[in-house]
């Protein structure tokens, strides 16, 4: 934080940090939403959305437009409170990861020192993790709570998928957090200026990312809507604005999980930094955001190449393949730290 | 801080009355959720960030999604009130005050609000927990591990139909 | 800072409600998250007291149990799955018999 001890700037200025964060998070969705469209198109040789300004560019705009004027049905046999509850629920739990992921170096202007980052816990990673599980809640109620068979069917997969992965998730990352010898995700960071983790932990990665997208629900693991046949999952019951939060919280889930991988995994914010000291600040930032970019390609790039699992493949490869794999990761790298420490 | 814990505690005790209140069971769960949620707030102000952030990922994130996940499995719409506990309201209502109240008065006898102040605060961070449960707790935790080797296999037994 | 008497009181408090919701509450699972209350009243007052002894014994203490907790729900579920599957309710008047 800033060194002062002036109490109301101290928060004006945390303030300040969560709104920006919190517009560019959002905007980052928007616009991820029509880069997927883009991405998909280009790879299925159509146009997409090219008709809203250049390119397509103010789709999102004329998007959310649309979404805030239809009509926002509440089916007359659903569990009221529950079922208007989990949308926010959704969508709140994935904003609040973004909370402990830091952006850049800290950098010193003017003797007052600036995070890109809203707080640093000593536990960050673990935060994540915990807001993640709690992300759940959110689908498994949308589910129950619509009184529909489409809907519980959806919702009780998608519980158990994310239950499942979660295992997995958690494992594929023990073995960076033995490395670094810190949950902090500043600290990680930090430690991999010499070598990116993704070289030393593989197979780490390979874990971790296989189960953030089982974690985000896409393809090919996107079970939970599985359109043809469960109609449209757990969200078959909702519209208008209630059906944007659950699909603007996939999203947001989406860049958390990219965040999550380029701090772990691709050294965060390091790399080549010059110039003159304004550059020298914001260039932290840039590479962070372009790693992270190159993620949200990857998501785009798999949604349209690969096919869906079967639910029983699904739930096989995570139980009987990832977990142990992520098991022997932890036992390996364990042993080598042993032996290099001896 | 202290303001902070008294806006959790008086959440968390209204939560816990609505989890034993709600007639229907997807509520309870709910507002357990709320009741562990803000108790995990508690030990982050107590200092215990690591136990909080644990509590959370295990009690909400993992014990609680299987309750709410049997409540939607087994599709548990309110309950109805019987008269067989008839007993149990009359006699268990007032024992359960008694108790109470001992134990509120014991709390108070014991440690006045003046005289206790705390200690230095401890490091709590994963790293000393972690320092502390391998070394003097070895044991009991390789033993926790066999538990739960167990109860997952008792579960699976349990709930399968034919093995 | 919060005087231990306050958090013990919140503990006490919480586990009475859990109490009072195990014996007046018929439906197997709402008791069992009455047990699942008892339980964090009583990691409350371990933490409580770790906080203002200045060790981290009782977080240690409150940690094993939170495992304990997980065990037991898993294992518990299953025995109301199974109980559910032969009774076909989840009352507890329905459970009076010795056998399955």
């Amino acid at each position: 934080m800033a060194t002062g001890s002036n109490m109301p700037l101290l928060l004006l200025a945390i303030l300040a940090k969560v709104g920006v964060v919190l517009l560019v998070l959002l905007t980052t969705i928007a616009y991820a939403v029509w880069l997927e469209r883009k991405v998909v198109a280009r790879i299925q040789s159509r146009w997409g959305p090219y008709l809203v300004g250049p390119h397509g560019l103010l789709q999102p705009v004329a998007d959310a437009l649309k979404i805030f004027f239809k009509e926002d049905i509440v089916p007359t046999e659903v569990d009221r409170v529950v079922y208007c509850l989990a949308p926010f629920l959704a969508f709140s739990l994935a904003l609040l990861s973004i909370s402990v992921i830091p952006f850049g170096e800290s950098v010193t202007i003017g003797g007052a020192t600036i995070h890109f980052q809203i707080t640093d816990l000593n536990v960050g990673l673990l935060f994540v993790f915990a807001v993640t599980s709690l992300g759940v809640y959110g689908v498994a109620l949308a589910g129950w709570s619509s009184n529909s068979k489409y809907s519980l069917l959806g919702g009780l997969r998608s519980s158990a998928q994310m239950i499942s992965y979660e295992l997995s998730l958690g494992l594929g990352v023990v073995g960076v957090v033995m490395l670094a010898g810190s949950l902090s995700l500043r600290e990680i960071v930090e430690h991999q200026s010499g070598l990116w983790n993704v070289f030393v932990q593989p197979v780490g990665f390979l874990i971790y990312f296989t189960a953030a997208v089982a974690e985000t629900n896409r393809v090919p693991f996107d079970l939970p809507e599985g359109e043809s046949e469960l109609v449209g999952g757990f969200h078959t019951e909702y519209s208008s604005f209630k059906f944007a939060m659950f699909f603007m919280a996939e999203y947001a889930n989406i860049v958390t999980v990219s965040c999550l991988a380029t701090l772990l995994f691709f050294g965060g914010w390091l790399g080549p930094v010059f110039g003159p000291p304004l550059l020298r600040a914001l260039l932290p930032v840039f590479w962070f955001c372009l790693k992270v970019f190159c993620f949200l390609f990857l998501y785009i790039w798999i949604r349209g190449t690969l096919p869906r699992f079967r639910y029983d493949q699904l739930m096989a490869f995570g139980w009987k393949f990832l977990l142990p794999l992520g098991l022997l990761n932890v036992l390996v790298t364990s042993l080598v730290l042993a032996w290099r420490s001896t | 801080m202290a303001p902070l814990f008294y806006i959790f505690a008086v959440l968390a005790i209204l939560a816990a009355l609505s989890v034993v209140l709600q007639r229907t069971p997807v509520y309870s769960a709910l507002s357990l959720i709320v009741v562990l949620c803000s108790l995990a707030v508690v030990y982050l102000l107590l200092g215990a960030e690591f136990l909080a952030v644990i509590q959370v990922i295990i009690y909400a994130g993992a014990i609680m999604v299987l309750f709410v996940l049997v409540i939607m499995l087994l599709n548990a719409r309110q309950e109805t009130p019987s008269d067989r506990s008839r007993l149990a309201r009359w006699l268990g209502a007032p024992l359960l005050l008694v108790f109470l109240g001992e134990l509120l008065f014991a709390v108070w006898e014991r440690f006045p609000a003046a005289t206790t102040r705390a200690a230095a605060l401890p490091d709590a961070g994963p790293r000393a927990v972690g320092a502390l449960l391998f070394r003097s707790y070895v044991l009991p935790f390789e033993v926790t591990s066999i538990l739960i080797l167990v109860a997952v296999l008792g579960a699976v037994v349990l709930a399968k139909k034919r093995l | 800072m919060v005087p231990l008497a306050h958090i013990l009181a919140l503990s006490v408090i919480l586990f009475g409600l859990g109490a009072a919701g195990f014996v007046f509450r018929r439906n197997i699972i709402t008791i069992f998250m009455c047990i699942e209350l008892m339980l964090n009243a009583v990691n409350l007052a371990f933490i409580g007291f770790s906080r203002y002894l200045g060790n981290l014994d009782g977080q240690i203490f409150a940690f094993f149990v939170i495992v304990v907790a997980a065990a037991e729900a898993a294992v518990g579920l299953a025995i109301i799955i199974a109980v559910y599957r032969n009774r076909g309710s989840l009352s507890i008047d329905d459970f009076d018999s010795m056998k399955l």
